[in-house]
């Protein structure tokens, strides 16, 4: 033998998965949203989508480069991830310069003083949105209308989202059904046709994103299922036990940032649980928290707090929550 | 619905090249090495000497101990020296160099080919001369056969399962076996149900190989208490734990033994090896390998004695090829990659696979992402991130409390990783050091 043998330990073989694939697979899925909010906020969801993820790009580069110096790892593409689902989380006549500031925030704080990708324990977008909105109350509570402001970017003419015009209406102590001939019907909520953030306005491009991601197997249906079903059973239960002071679970699914939060929010592979059961138990919890912030609540929308105080259960959820294991316990068949 | 396991598993590409290709005899070599550790145990005591005259057959070191098995000589010819050579994990181990001269066997070995289908002796009988034969799990974990056979006091043998799997990737000398030798092996599980004093077999057949399915059986329908399962295809289906699991619905404890929950399982192998041992008087001195590859020109299944070169092997298959990169010794999960061709194939070799230069590579580890594949993927159950987390840190106690001892080491989690984390490698590094811990608590 005149050749070296590579010698390793087995196994020989690899999947052909690998962390760009899957970063790959969630800007795909992305793709549906994407062409929605472009129809629906135009120019302005275009500038904030690219602003944002050029900063969360250039914001890992320079941190990994120069501040941590250690091996740059852009191209796996989890900046990108963050810089989409922090634009998707924003509403599209948002200043330049606040978008520049969450993005440094959401890769800076959110995840790089972490040690980087898969330390980090709070969702990075979340973070970043999250500090916006505190900073920023008024510009991130202001949200252009659907469609018919689409040329313009800060200028958009604005109006309230679905969830915001429920809460004025219970605290005017107004009767739902009235408010409700304001607020566009499901199937309009449905489609999109609603104000709100960049990425959370079309359930159905949502879901269909959802699908891709399952096919691809970069996701399982477990933390975004549970978190839909809760919320539906929890704001199920209050609708019926008064309806005139509370609105149907179904709009309660189809509005706000749930279905957003829910499928791309929650599912943080970095951030969410490591087995099913203890998905279960967080996407419940985070159903539970959205619920009681948006019906008890001083905001409007709480998915994005529900998350991230569920993010910060998981390292206890891991410890205890075992997968099952094989031969646990003899089993006679 | 097929059966099958329900925890874990992946799907790895089948690529089982020699798929219906016939059993080959390959020529006996002019000199082979014979191997004093073939068996899970301690090596077997040697009673030739250099100079010696042995035949084909002819017992040339004795299993002494408790998971030791008798070997005998492969070929004929003078015992040229005895001396140490590297086995397949890479260690070198006293072996028995043996130069060919002809090939006269040794007395009351029957080499008719006839398939002999009566059954005439009784338990013990048969159990002695499975143990006479040197026979071990063939499906590459070496156990001895015989000690298999005898349950231990307090526990009960109820059913026989049958392992026709061959999970792994490339590999087909399984099926191959049962294609062309499937009257032999009903045979041979007959004996072992009669050793063990049971009424019921099991087969289990991955669906991939439809033909060895359909005539098994057929084979089976003739015959009492033997039934064929086709199992969905799924890796590690060939695990012991795993294949009992899908064709009983039993679960071996954690830490326990199949016959815990009343089952003896065997590799269509071994079985084959038994049939020869009991009808034929032959003990175990030759068995089929798979010479396998993308760049193999022709992957072939050849019928080996013991002590052959590796070498020798490939060169039947057609050379090694230009572009080799890695040489490995089993399937391309739990097969163990060769410094060298100058290996002999002991009891345990069920196939050569050579892979391609650029598939030899591992890719670059990146930081593990928490996306939970490995802990999905796991048959056993258990969290391999964390384990090489613990292992990575020396925490001992925890990986011990972490069940590190229940992985059997099928190497799902680093296939499956995406950041291509060398998972098991550091959980092998965690067992090892557990097992020395435990083992000292124990003294
Ligand atoms: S599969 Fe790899 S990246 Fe995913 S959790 Fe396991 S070790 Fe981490
Ligand atoms: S090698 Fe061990 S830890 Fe990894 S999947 Fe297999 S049994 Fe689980």
């Amino acid at each position: 033998m005149s050749r070296l043998l590579t010698v390793s330990p087995s196994p020989h073989i690899a999947s052909d998965q690998s962390v760009e694939k899957l970063m790959q697979g969630v800007v795909i899925s992305l793709i549906p949203a994407f062409l929605v909010t472009l129809y629906v906020f135009g120019l302005g969801a275009l500038i904030i989508t690219t602003i944002s993820v050029i900063t969360c790009v250039l914001a890992e580069l320079t941190i990994q480069k120069y501040m941590m110096k250690t091996e740059v790892r852009i191209h796996d593409g989890s900046a990108i991830v963050t810089g989409l689902l922090l634009a998707f989380n924003l509403p599209s006549n948002l200043p330049w310069w606040m978008v520049v500031l969450g993005a440094v925030f959401a890769i800076g704080i959110g995840k790089m003083t972490y040690g980087g990708l898969g330390n980090n324990p709070f969702n990075p977008a979340l973070v970043g949105r999250v500090f916006l909105l505190i900073s920023f109350p008024v510009q991130m509570t202001s949200w252009p209308l659907p469609v018919e402001s689409r040329m313009q970017y800060l200028d958009a003419a604005t109006g309230a989202t679905p969830l915001g015009i429920l809460k004025e209406a219970v605290r005017n102590g107004e009767s739902l059904p009235d408010v409700m001939n304001q607020i566009p019907d499901h199937m309009q909520l449905f489609l999109g046709q609603m104000g709100g953030s960049l990425g959370e306005i079309s359930a159905l491009a949502l879901v269909l994103g959802f699908f891709w991601l399952l096919y691809k197997r970069i996701l399982t249906w477990h933390i975004p299922v549970f978190t839909v079903a809760t919320v539906f059973v929890f704001t199920g239960i209050l609708w019926l036990a008064n309806p005139d002071k509370n609105a149907t679970p179904l709009f309660h699914i189809l509005t706000g940032g749930l279905m957003l939060g829910a499928i791309y929010m929650a599912t943080d592979l970095v951030t969410s649980p490591m087995t099913k059961t203890g998905m279960i138990i967080y996407a419940a919890g985070i159903g539970i928290i959205t619920v009681v912030i948006r019906v008890f609540g001083a905001y409007p929308e709480g998915v994005s707090f529900a998350i991230l105080i569920m993010n910060a259960f998981v390292p206890l959820i891991n410890k205890y929550i075992k997968p099952k294991r094989f031969g646990e316990e003899v089993k006679h068949g | 619905m097929l059966r099958t396991f329900h925890k874990g598993g992946i799907h790895p590409p089948e690529s089982k090249l020699s798929a219906h290709k016939p059993i080959q005899v390959l020529p006996v070599p002019g000199t082979v090495a014979i191997l004093l550790s073939q068996h899970m145990g301690a090596p077997a005591k040697v009673i030739v000497n250099k100079g010696d005259e042995v035949k084909t057959g002819q017992i040339i070191a004795r299993g002494e101990g408790f998971l030791s098995g008798n070997i005998h000589s492969s070929v004929s010819g003078k015992v040229s020296r005895i001396e140490e050579v590297q086995d397949v994990s890479g260690y070198r181990r006293q072996a028995v160099f043996i130069d060919v001269a002809g090939d006269e066997w040794e007395d009351g070995i029957n080499l008719d080919t006839n398939l002999d289908k009566e059954i005439r002796y009784d338990g013990p009988e048969i159990l002695k001369r499975i143990t006479e034969a040197g026979i071990v799990g063939m499906g590459g974990a070496t156990f001895p056969t015989h000690v298999k056979l005898t349950v231990p006091r307090g526990k009960k043998a109820e059913c026989l399962v049958i392992n026709g799997v061959e999970c792994e990737p490339y590999l087909t000398s399984d099926h191959a076996l049962m294609l062309e030798k499937g009257e032999e092996i009903m045979v041979g599980i007959q004996l072992l149900k009669k050793a063990l004093q049971v009424n019921k077999a099991y087969i289990g057949i991955e669906n991939n190989k439809p033909d060895a399915i359909e005539k098994m059986r057929d084979l089976a329908s003739a015959l009492d208490g033997i039934e064929v399962f086709a199992l969905q295809v799924k890796y590690p289906q060939g695990g012991e734990k795993q294949l009992i699991k899908a064709i009983t619905g039993r679960e071996v404890p954690s830490g326990g033994l199949p016959v815990d929950v009343g089952v003896v399982a065997f590799n269509v192998g071994t079985v084959f090896a038994v049939y020869e041992a009991v009808q034929k008087n032959k003990p175990l001195i030759d068995r089929i390998v798979t010479v396998t590859g993308k760049a193999v020109k022709n992957p072939s299944n050849f019928i080996a004695r013991i002590g052959t070169s590796i070498s020798d092997l490939i060169e039947a298959a057609g050379g090694m090829p230009e572009n080799a990169g890695k040489v490995i010794s089993g399937g391309p999960m739990m097969g163990k990659a060769l410094s060298g061709t100058n290996i002999p194939v002991v009891k345990g070799t069920s196939g050569i696979l050579i892979l391609a230069e650029e598939e030899s590579t591992r890719l670059k580890t990146q930081p593990c992402i928490r996306c939970a594949k490995c802990v999905t993927v796991c048959p056993m159950g258990l969290e391999p991130y964390l384990l090489m987390t613990l292992s990575e840190r020396s925490l001992f106690d925890r990986l011990e409390t972490e069940h590190v001892m229940d992985c059997i080491e099928c190497g799902s989690c680093s296939y499956t990783c995406p950041a291509s984390r060398p998972l098991l490698d550091f959980i092998r590094l965690g067992k090892s050091n557990v097992g020395k811990i435990i083992r000292t608590r124990k003294k």
